[in-house]
């Protein structure tokens, strides 16, 4: 038995044990256990790979299995972990616990929606241990589709058409994905000699220019759909303000990271010398989601609209730290990626709690919420002082890395793209202080806020979990760089290598 | 580690466990408890600051004649690439040593002084934790060795500094005051960023000292590099410096990124006294006095423009204290152009024995200032808590019942206007003879602010303490109010005897103790401004009198511009309302919910068109599918024929 394999096993045996339950309070316990130990297990698998690295296995992944999935495609089950695949499995473990904490309230199908939430964890995890690209489709498809189902069925507003617009957005990105996967199969048949869906045997694999740009331009952009990147952004802001709290944490929290991990293993690392030529697009895109995303958010009155367009300025980071082709951007980009999932889900759990509560996410409707709520208030606060990129707390850390990283990239073009980067911290800070402003500071307006109740056992504890990451990146931020600096330096040592190659 | 070491790194430690502490247990404990808690903190990290200080001065700190700096600790803390690393770091050396003192000690008379004066607070505990908090960041950047932990830290008294001006955040003019705080200041820390970014790259360092060896020496490739290519007649580096001062400009409320600092004082009074008086407004200084031989060997350009701004600043901001009417505003701007001094101080200064004295002086001005500016809101806050207003026409006569502030503030009114013997006099008269030898058109400036200073600083304090009866009655404001008279008394010992100190045997550019200068006949012209400016302001408020209404009208339109500020605000508000909002803004929205997003509802509706159009197709009659059937056959049919004609 892999250990890698069991990372799939919990989340199905939690989902298929929750099918079988009949009351209420049971399926939410096995929702909340699984979860809970699939954190407790990714964080000691984070060790147990500690450990062989500290012993000196200098392999490219770890844990490496294949199984025969369907042969005649040559199609694999083949998993293995590197450190930028195991923080994102520590991040999905994370927030899909403070998510089933926060739905605890959660009224009809309750069954439905928990294992709905599972099935998308364990979309997730395949996708991050994969390495073929085939199987890393397939468990991306599944994290897609149970997303039409939540926000359709448990949204509030416009849902049926949030839901429609994000799962055929999202469906035309991964269709994307899938031509420019496919197209690298058939092209590894050509110029490798063997076709493969493998990651490590493609990366061997010398492809000619005009086979790479192509397939690089349709993979990247596809993966960007998800990541939410300029201007395939349009089903975030909806989908998130239509979806349920859980939904939403996921969406931001995890999904949007699917795009950026894919963009960076898949378009970049398989194909070099396209990202070399090619990855200017993307800085351009980048650096217009960033800094339109955020004068965007700075117009929005509701607040779960005004995160999902922050998110769009935030994602822009991911991939401008991909596409700047730097190892300091790299690593930037996968810490930004971490730090934007647990900041982005802590802020929808508050917005959510307050929305529960108030009935409004319109930020002049509220006010006072400091007041009436102080840990509710507090957890906003602080999600926020994340999201302008306070010292402490882990957003600083992974914008000022994507900063460092992208000014290594000399010349008037990136240069530019930088400073436009750098840029946004200003206008994040006015949108993040006029919420806080609006909605959290001030005095009640309304009087029915005043009975208002401050946050619940389970909330509390999702917050805390949520802070705490924050808090321990933003802090010990070498431990995640000692974790991950190593494998964005093989990727980047590629980009060394294929430039001696030419 | 030796001792010190260990005294260095508590004097950190302390205030953010206590911090920690007090946010964690805020509401399990007494506000007396609370308040206990951390003052004794703060004066327990006062004590090790100045032991600390003892050791460094005394002990350790001078290598080979020069004082030189010192590692206590050195933690790797991010490692961007193979150069560049953020280290967390503890440095010792003459300024940061200062500062660590002025820091702990204006903090712990804060801390006692807000016992009594935040007295029956709802969040008495969260108050205390957030002055640690502030605290502990002042700290931070102060012993920061490396540029990003400065702006680590840097951030972190920015966002301290918003929280305690928004502690009351019920009321709107706070909610207002704190975001500007910490927008305008973001604004400028972006060039700060920026500066980094661009130093560090060329620099291939971070660390403060690696820095400024590889941009001072002349065979230096790293500085070769940089003066290689030039943008509008200054050297990169010279940009990136003045990028950095930008930062530093921010802070300190240089012109014209000032306009935060006096709406700032909507925060609590004692908070106004350390923050935004003493400590963190001349981070700024700080910075530039950090990057000192930088600028004086490699970009004297850079350092220049430093000069004119700062003194730009001081005539600028002390014209507008002499109409302004809020007791707590009078300050803001007085300490905005005092701290102005200090950085034109630096301006004028240049590297060399001849030119150093604009350093020293400058730090000089720093530490004096601190405590009689200081004093100075401590005192205001003081009245304020007597007669519940901050607007100088609800006072007046006030020195009867309050002995003890009317006693201080006198103190630290003469020793700010530079009258001989007290503290100021001495730091001024540095100030202005090195600006006299540095470049004299900004002394005579100087010297006319100095005249200003005298002035506005006395029209406070005859307003207050003179003018007319005491309408409050005759019953003691001071009685039982021990906890703020002490932290008065001690700090007027200061602002008084602060000036005797040698300062120049420990603070220089270099390193090396040199003798600050002191001419008995330069010194006849400053005083005499100071002399006719509370000559005037006597004439002016001694009394209940009109004249004060008649020379405001004589000066027209002036007096009224001064009144509003220069309507600095107001351009600003048009910046960021009329152009921000409304031409990026909202243009912005528009375009993404009606463009980007129309063109993917577009691609919908497009579908749903087709479909539409084309599902007559599929009626499941007969009858049509042969119709098409047939109309197929005929058209392969024609094409066979056509092709094989």
């Amino acid at each position: 038995m892999n250990v890698l394999s069991i990372l799939i096993l919990i989340p199905l045996i939690t989902a298929l044990v929750l099918l079988m339950v009949r009351k209420e309070l049971h399926m939410k316990l096995i929702a909340l256990f699984g979860s809970i130990a699939q954190l407790g297990y990714s964080v000691w698998l984070t060790n147990y790979y500690i450990n062989f690295r500290k012993a000196g296995d200098t392999a490219e992944m770890l844990f490496q299995t294949s199984l025969g999935w369907f042969k005649p495609l040559n199609i694999y089950f083949s998993t293995g972990v590197d450190g930028i695949s195991l923080t994102m499995i520590l991040l999905t473990a994370m927030v899909v616990v403070a998510g089933i904490l926060v739905s605890w309230k959660i009224q009809h199908q309750v069954k439905e929606f928990f294992f709905l939430i599972v099935l998308l964890s364990l979309g997730a995890y395949g996708f991050f241990i994969s390495t073929d690209l085939f199987m890393m489709f397939f468990f991306l498809e599944l994290a897609v589709i149970p997303k039409y189902l939540l926000i359709g069925i448990w949204g509030s507003g416009k849902k049926e058409y949030s839901a429609m617009k994000l799962a055929l957005m999202l469906m035309a990105g991964s269709a994307l994905v899938f031509l420019g996967i496919a197209a690298l199969y058939f092209a590894s048949g050509i110029y490798g000699g063997q076709y493969t869906w493998n990651i490590h045997e493609l990366t061997q694999i010398n492809f000619p220019m005009s086979v790479q740009v192509p397939i690089y331009l349709l993979i990247f952009t596809g993966f960007g759909v998800f990541t939410a990147m300029f201007p395939f952004h349009t089903w975030a802001p909806d989908g998130h303000s239509s979806a349920p709290t859980a939904a939403s944490m996921f969406l931001a929290g995890i999904s949007m990271k699917l795009g950026g991990y894919g963009a960076l293993r898949v378009a970049t690392y398989l194909l070099p010398n396209a990202a070399q030529e090619w990855s200017w697009i993307f800085i351009i895109l980048a650096s217009i989601a960033i800094i339109y995303g955020a004068f965007a958010t700075m117009m929005q009155k509701d607040l779960k609209y005004m995160n999902a367009y922050s998110s769009v300025s935030h994602c822009g980071f991911v991939i401008l730290g991909i596409a700047m082709l730097t190892k300091t951007a790299f690593m930037g980009a996968v810490m930004q990626m971490v730090s934007h999932g647990i900041m982005t889900a802590l802020f929808f759990a508050a917005i959510g709690m307050i929305y529960d509560r108030a009935h409004t996410r319109q930020a002049n409707e509220l006010g006072g919420m400091l007041k009436q709520m102080p840990f509710i208030g507090t957890a906003f606060i602080i999600a926020g002082l994340t999201s302008l990129g306070l010292p402490g707390f882990s957003g600083f850390v992974s914008e000022m890395t994507v900063f460092v990283g992208s000014w290594e990239r000399t010349g008037i073009f990136y240069r530019v793209a930088t400073i436009l980067a750098c840029a946004s911290i200003v206008v994040t800070a006015v949108y993040i202080l006029r919420s806080v402003g609006f909605a959290i500071w001030g005095t009640i307006t309304n009087k029915e806020y005043e009975t208002l109740k401050d946050a619940t056992w389970n909330e509390k504890a999702a917050a805390v979990l949520l802070i705490a990451g924050i808090v321990f990146i933003g802090v010990l931020p070498f431990w995640v760089v000692n974790l991950i600096s190593n494998d964005t330096i093989t990727i980047f040592n590629k980009f060394i290598s294929v430039a001696v190659a030419n | 580690m030796s001792t010190y070491d260990i005294a260095a790194l508590l004097i950190l430690l302390l205030p953010i466990l206590s911090f920690a502490g007090l946010s964690f247990l805020g509401k399990r404990i007494t506000p007396c408890t609370a308040g206990i808690v951390g003052t004794t903190v703060l004066f327990v990290a006062a004590g090790l600051a100045l032991f600390t200080a003892y050791g460094y001065f005394f002990q350790f700190g001078e290598v080979a004649g020069a004082y030189a700096h010192h590692t206590s600790l050195e933690i790797n803390w991010l490692q961007f690439n193979e150069n560049l690393s953020i280290n967390l770091s503890i440095i010792l050396d003459p300024i940061s040593v200062m500062m660590l003192v002025v820091i702990t000690v204006i903090s712990a008379m804060v801390h006692l002084y807000s016992f009594k004066y935040m007295h029956g607070e709802e969040r008495f505990a969260t108050y205390y934790a957030y002055l640690a908090l502030f605290t502990f960041s002042m700290l931070g950047l102060v012993v920061s060795g490396n540029l990003f932990q400065m702006y680590i830290f840097w951030e972190l008294v920015g966002v301290s500094s918003f929280l305690l001006i928004g502690f009351y955040f019920t009321k709107p003019s706070a909610i207002a005051a704190a975001k500007k705080a910490f927008i305008v200041t973001r604004f400028a820390d972006l060039g700060f960023l920026l500066g980094i970014l661009m130093l560090s790259y060329g620099a291939e360092t971070l660390d403060f000292f690696v820095l400024i060896e590889r941009l001072t020496q002349p065979d230096s490739v790293y500085l070769a590099s940089f003066t290689a290519t030039s943008f509008m007649g200054l050297s990169a580096l010279s940009w990136g410096l003045l990028l950095v001062f930008t930062g530093g400009a921010g802070k300190s409320a240089m012109f014209p990124l000032h306009i935060w600092l006096p709406d700032a004082m909507e925060g609590p009074t004692p908070v106004s006294a350390l923050i935004h008086a003493a400590t963190m407004v001349v981070a700024g200084v700080y910075l530039v006095a950090r990057l000192f031989p930088v600028f004086a060997i490699s970009a004297p350009d850079a350092l220049a423009i430093v000069g004119y701004i700062g003194v730009f600043t001081a005539l600028f901001a002390a014209v507008i204290a002499c109409t302004q009417t809020d007791i707590k505003r009078v300050l803001a701007y007085s300490t905005i152009s005092q701290i102005a001094f200090m950085m034109f101080a630096l301006g004028v200064a240049g590297w060399g024995e001849e030119k150093a004295e604009g350093f020293t002086a400058s730090m000089f001005h720093l530490f004096t200032h601190a405590f009689f500016k200081a004093l100075l809101f401590l005192g205001a806050g003081a009245v304020i808590h007597a007669v519940h207003s901050n607007e100088m026409k609800d006072m007046g006569g006030l020195r009867k019942s309050m002995p003890i502030t009317h006693i201080t503030f006198l103190i630290a009114c003469l020793a700010i206007a530079g009258v001989p013997l007290l503290s100021g006099f001495f730091s001024k008269e540095a100030i202005l003879n090195a600006a006299y030898h540095g470049n004299p058109m900004i002394f005579y400036v100087a010297l006319l602010t100095s005249g200003l200073t005298a002035f506005y600083m006395f029209r406070l304090y005859f307003r207050i303490f003179w003018y007319k009866a005491d309408e409050h009655g005759h019953h003691n404001h001071e009685k039982g109010m021990w906890a703020m008279n002490l932290p008065l008394i001690i700090l007027a010992i200061g602002a008084a005897f602060t000036g005797y100190i040698p300062f120049g045997d420990f603070v220089s550019a270099d390193g090396k103790p040199f003798e600050l200068p002191f001419h008995l006949t330069f010194s006849i012209a400053p005083v005499l401004a100071g002399v006719i400016g509370i000559g005037i302001a006597w004439m002016m408020y001694s009394k209940q009198n009109s004249n004060p209404d008649k020379v405001s009208a004589s000066f027209g339109r002036f007096y009224n511009w001064a009144y509003h500020k220069f309507y600095i605000d107001e351009i600003y508000l048009f910046v960021t309302k009329k152009v921000l909002f409304n031409l990026v803004g909202r243009p912005a929205a528009w375009f993404d919910k009606n463009v980007v997003d129309g063109m993917i509802n577009g691609y919908a509706s497009i579908t749903s068109t087709t479909s539409e159009a084309i599902k007559g197709m599929q009626s499941g009659r007969l009858q049509t599918y042969t119709l098409f059937f047939l109309g197929g056959v005929l058209v392969v049919a024609i094409l066979l024929i056509v092709n094989f004609i």
